[in-house]
Parts: structure tokens; sequence; C-alpha cells
């Protein structure tokens, strides 16, 4: 049987064998942390603790008034050294809480923790989540309380959790489906509360059959109204819009978010998270990361502390071999090169993958030879030729006309495109200058 | 072919375009449009290169608005003071002194002095590279150095030096400011001819991290404040910041002691040895 799937997008080499078999494990704990301020989409946090203050594990530490905000949570038990701009691997020096963590046990600082969430208000469980500072875990960093909040008058009939997983590399949400299932579906099911939808569907790719099958099991034991949908293998299924077409053949209006189309997403590493903070009072202080690639000693998946410096995750999968050319955060595809192997892993990192190719220096960009490859590829029906092209002209209006900020930068045309043109950093260029424009006219 | 049809053709022909004619000499009697001839003389008198630096759209349209007084006399940045007195003469007005503009580049920061976090082989822009972690520069202030303000100058003026730091030829440079408009970290800035004594960096980073990014840093150690009479050299978010209202065209450096050697004095030499080459 032909497994659904949404329209064009690519096939990548999944490269999900280096780690995909890796128990998870929990990180050797580091001992200094530097928490950064923003980890998540919207407004930056405020620091609640100053230089030599003594933080618990699972301390507030960092808040925010502001709606679109996730508060952030010491990950240690330990000393505040100091709070400063240290460099970020998103880019740039964000401000940063450095703590040093103290010998000796771990002292918990835990929220109140909602067994009876069944029962429990939405508001309740909602507060829950901020206070929890759980933002989605699949790589955007969005707060997780706002996508539960859709505005009064949007229908929400439907809810789907998020395992696909299409970044090459990454096995973290693999993992995570496999050895925690019961967790990640009673989050799933405190999600649904909240949003009062009674169906919920888990989208996961084909190559992972063994998730398939343990997930399927696992709701089959537990009675819960929820379906697995196993989609055919392509890139990037795992983006919202396109998970919501494979799923249930909807279209999320253009410029409009899943919620216009009756749909939430939410990753199943948030699920767990959810799961954690209404359930155990935990805060989100630790996710699963996969340290892979060829240029990785021994790869694997860990659960490490938000805040660890990625230099000291990659020593707890064996270091580096020498012939490693770079690293990045994040999926191959949409991920962050890093310069500096003293970031700190953030609430969003999914995996740190060590490569011994240096592939974007050796390939030379020749002129396009309209072949439409990119065409082709471009999940949001996009003409990315065109809207790149206008942005090296700086026709930022025809790009605009043309759908630029409709880009959600997946990065499938410019690995279609035979002739190697940065179709991707172009765009971004573009929407960069189109979204300034348009806020520059607004005030 | 009989003659006839020929004078026949000759004639109909003939005499429609007598009529058109006819139409259109009493047309352009009738419907005549005054326009300033002055305007047609000012717009001689401009450069003619369309730059845009005035803040009108090409020269045409600054002409008029010259004749029509909306437009300062001396508004051109690109033709020099003996444009504006051209266009004072055709107006019969005054012309106020305009002092020559002049892109500067606030950066010393080349291959030399700034340090490097990494390799980065993306699109060979300016905006690119800001954009995406800032390119391979660890100063996040400074010149990234790939020329976008060369590609945007319409008068060649600025030339791409050796060690990746732009070179503003002071003899072509017309003031139009598109450079520094399109300079994504606002590195370039318009400064009057007589400005001779420039803070060269924008680095607001504190003074011991700055010092790490740049050996051309200005780390705002506070040296040329005291130097300087009260008033004339500020600290401003870790920058030392030049009052021009009170420092005026002096063209001594308020201390030689400058660790970073932040401070030039204007000409330069080095903008000169150019203009030569």
């Amino acid at each position: 049987m032909k497994l659904p799937t949404f329209k064009k997008g690519i096939h990548p080499d999944d490269q999900k064998g280096f780690s995909n078999q890796c128990e998870i494990t929990v990180a050797e704990f580091p001992t200094e942390v530097w928490i950064p301020l923003q980890q998540h989409i919207g407004a930056q946090c405020e620091a609640l603790v100053k230089k030599n203050d003594k933080v618990l594990t699972g301390q507030k530490i960092g808040e925010s008034k502001a709606f679109v905000s996730a508060p952030v949570h010491s990950s240690v038990t330990g000393t505040v050294k100091t709070v400063d701009l240290f460099p970020h691997a998103l880019g740039g020096r964000v401000p940063m809480v450095h703590i040093k963590r103290d010998a000796g046990d771990e002292q918990w600082a835990l929220m109140e923790p909602i067994p009876d969430w069944q029962n429990a208000s939405p508001e309740l469980l909602k507060k829950n989540i901020r206070d929890a500072g759980i933002v989605g875990m699949g790589g955007a960093g969005f707060p997780t309380h706002v996508k539960l909040s859709p505005p009064a008058g949007k229908l929400i009939d439907s809810f789907i959790l998020n395992g696909v997983e299409c970044e090459p590399y990454l096995t973290a949400d693999h993992r995570l489906m496999l050895e925690k299932p019961d967790a990640m579906l009673v989050g799933m099911m405190i999600m649904m509360r909240i949003l009062g939808v009674t169906r919920g569907h888990i989208g996961i790719e084909n190559n992972k059959p063994d998730a398939i099958e343990k997930v399927r099991t696992r709701i089959v034991e537990m009675a819960l109204p929820i379906t697995v949908v196993p989609l055919a293998v392509k890139y990037p299924q795992g983006a919202e819009k396109m998970l919501i077409q494979a799923v249930l053949k909807r279209q999320v209006p253009a410029g409009g978010l899943p919620m216009d189309a009756g749909v939430v997403v939410n990753n199943v590493g948030t699920a767990l998270a959810v799961y954690e903070a209404v359930c155990e009072g935990k805060p989100l202080i630790e996710r699963i990361v996969t340290i892979t690639g060829n240029g990785i000693q021994n790869p694997s998946n860990l659960m490490a502390r938000i805040g660890t410096p990625i230099r000291h995750l990659i020593q707890q999968a064996g270091g580096i071999k020498e012939e490693l050319a770079q690293v990045f955060m994040g999926g191959p595809m949409m991920g962050q090169a890093q310069y500096n192997l003293d970031v700190p892993m953030i609430k969003t990192t999914s995996g740190i993958i060590g490569t011994t190719d240096f592939k974007a220096l050796s390939e030379n960009q020749t002129p396009c030879i309209r072949c439409g490859s990119c065409v082709t590829a471009c999940p949001m029906f996009l003409l990315p030729t065109r809207i790149a092209r206008f942005s090296e002209l700086r026709r930022w209006d025809d790009a605009a006309e043309y759908g630029i900020m409709n880009c959600i930068e997946c990065g499938s045309c410019a690995f279609a495109c035979p002739s190697h043109i940065p179709l991707v950093q172009l765009i971004r260029l573009g929407k960069n200058k189109v979204a300034e424009r348009a806020r520059k006219s607004a005030s | 072919m009989e003659l006839q049809t020929l004078l026949i053709s000759m004639g109909s022909m003939g005499g429609l375009g007598a009529l058109f004619s006819a139409g259109l000499a009493i047309a352009n009697k009738a419907f005549y449009v005054e326009e300033d001839p002055r305007i047609a003389q000012v717009l001689d008198a401009l450069p003619g290169a369309n730059c845009g630096g005035c803040g009108y759209p090409g020269c045409g349209n600054f002409a008029e608005n010259v004749v029509k007084g909306i437009a300062p006399v001396n508004g051109c940045p690109v033709g020099s003071s003996d444009t504006a007195k051209e266009i004072a003469e055709i107006l019969g007005v005054e012309a106020a002194a305009s002092q020559k503009i002049i892109a500067r580049l606030m950066c010393q920061g080349g291959l030399e002095e700034s340090a490097v976090k990494g390799v980065y082989t993306g699109i060979q822009s300016c905006l690119a590279a800001h954009i995406l972690n800032g390119g391979d520069k660890l100063c996040e202030y400074g010149c990234l150095g790939f020329g976008d303000c060369v590609k945007a100058c319409p008068f060649d003026a600025i030339v791409m030096g050796p060690d990746r730091l732009p070179i503003v030829i002071e003899a072509k440079c017309t003031g139009c400011g598109n450079c520094a408009e399109v300079c994504p970290r606002d590195v370039i800035e318009m400064h009057p001819e007589n400005h001779h004594i420039l803070v060269l960096c924008k680095n607001l980073d504190k003074g011991k991290y700055a010092g790490s990014v740049c050996t051309k840093v200005c780390i705002a150690c506070g040296l040329c404040v005291r130097g300087a009479e009260p008033g004339e050299v500020e600290l401003k978010n870790g920058l030392a910041v030049i009052n021009y209202d009170k420092f005026g065209d002096k063209d001594v450096l308020p201390t030689d002691r400058c660790p970073n050697n932040c401070m030039l004095v204007f000409p330069s030499a080095k903008s000169v040895s150019q203009i030569d080459a």
C-alpha cells in the first residue's frame, strides 16, 4: 500500500544508522553550565538571579512578562558565577546565566505536579506548562502554551504529534518513541485535553518501523483515542504544514498557521516535557540530544542538561575523530554550523553532528541552468529560482510578490540545485529585508 | 500602373499629412505648457548621475524642486560648491557655502587586526553574511569586507583593499551616501570634510572582550576624553564619540596615547596614496 505523504519535497540520504540503535544514556553532568535567557521564539527573559546566588536544579532563573515567551530554569545545583554575554549556538552573543555546579548531591526545586490532570482545568495545565518553560522541541522553539491557546473563534478539531524526524542523522525522537512511549502518550493526552480535542494522530516516517510498532502497541494497551499514521519517507515532512497535508490531507492557507486548518501540531519531545511538567512537576531542564556523524567516535543519544557546552557532549560520545571538518547543531538541512564548541546546548538542540567532509567549501557555484529542480522540490509551491534571483538583484518588492515570506527555509531547493546556488541563503536574505521594510512602513 | 492611381495616393497621403500637421501646430499653440526655462538650465548644471543622494528620485526631479524653492540650492551632495554656485546664479539667489561630504569607513579591522571565528563560504555579500551569524570575523560591529559598498558606489569611488577593508577615494567620493545606505552594519558614515578627527571603531563590546576581537578596537579607556576639552569627546555605550559641535574642525588628536590607535587624522596618508594610484 502506498503510504501517505505531502506533495513535492526531496529524498536525502537519512544517515540514521549511526545512532538509531543506541539507547538513550544519561550524560555525565558538566561542571559548569551556561543557560541562555533566550532559547525560544519571543521575548527574551530577564535574569532572576545574580552573581554568587545559590540555585537548585529546576529553579526558575529567567522570566519574561510577555505572553510569547518561556521562562528558563537552572539545570544544575550550584552557584551563579555571572550573568553576561556569551556566544550562542544560533549566532551572536546573548545574555546567559553561568552556573558552576556544586560537588555533592543534586537538590531539586520542583513545581507543584497535577497528577489528576484529567479533571484539572485547561488554564491550570497551561500555566503549569508555561512555568515549566516548555517550548517546541523539534527545533523552532515556539512557546508551547501559546500553541495551546488558540484565539477564540478558531475551531481546533485535530491534534497531531510529530514523530517524523525527517532531518537526516537525528534519532533523538526515534529513541524517545521507543523508550518512553507511555510518558509521551500521556503528555499528548494532556495537550489534547487542554485543546478539547478528542482524536489525535501521531505521524511517524516509515524508516522507524520499530517505533511505529511500539507506539501502536502501547496505544492499544492503554486504550487511547490516538491513531498512528505511518508516512512515506520524505523531507521536510516534519514541517508542520507538510505534516498536516500528509496526515489529514488538509492545506494550511498561505501565510496562515496550522490552527487556521483546525490543527495543532507538537513534537514528541514536547509531549514528554509536558508529561514531566504536569505529572512530575519537573521543568524543562534536560532533553535528548543525538551526537552523531562520521566525525564522532561513538555516536549516541544522550539525555543531557540544558546549558551543557557541546564540547562536553561530544566528549561523552567518545570525542571527535581527527579528520573532523565541521560541526553543526540541529539537523544537516536546517541546522547551524558552529565555530565554537563552547556554546551551550539549548531547549531546541535535537542533535550535534560532526562530519569529516566540508561540502560547502568544495562545491563551486555555477550559473542557473533553468532546470526547475528547485521548483519541483519546493514543498511550499514557490519558485525558488526566481525569488532567489530577485533577492540577488535587491528587488525586494518583486520577491514579496512571488511569496518569499511563505518560504519555510527547509533547504530542499538548495539541496536539489545541480548548480549549487545558495538558494536558501539568498531567500533568507530577501525575507529579512522584506520583513524589515514591512516593519518600517508599518511604523 | 496608371499615373492617375499614383497621383491619387500621393495626393491623399499628402493631404492627410498636411491636415494632421496643421492639427499638431494648433495643439502646440493652444495646449502649450509653460515650463520654467530655469529647470532645464539647472538640470544642465547638475552632474546627471541620477544617484539619488539628494533624496529625490533623480536629477530632473531635484532640478524641479530647486526651482520651486523646495530643495536647497546646495542640496546636491555630488556636485561641488561650483555646482551650487552655478544653480544659485541661475536662480539669482545666494548660495550657502556647502561642505563637501565624504564617506568614511569607521573600522580598521582588516585581516590582520580582527580575530577570525571560522570559515565563511556562503554568498560573498555583507548583507548575507551579516544575517548568517555575521561572516567570519569575530567582531559583531565591524566591517565584513565583502564589498557591498564597492558594488553600490555609482562613482567607482570605493575599492576593496588588500586587507579586505574598502578604501574610499576621496577625490572621487561625491557624498551621495549609497554606500552608507547598503552597509548592513552601518560602518560607513557620511562626514563633512572638516571632520578631521574620526574615531574609527563601532564596537560596543566591553573592554576586555573587545580587546580579544580586534587589535584596533576602541575599549573606551577614556584617554581621549581626558586629553580633550570637556564635552568635546564623550564615552557612549563603550565607545568614544566626538561631539563635532564643540570639537569643530581641529586636526590634532586629543591624545597621542590611544592604546589601539582608533583615532586618525583625515585626510589620511592612506586615502591620499590611493588617489595617486
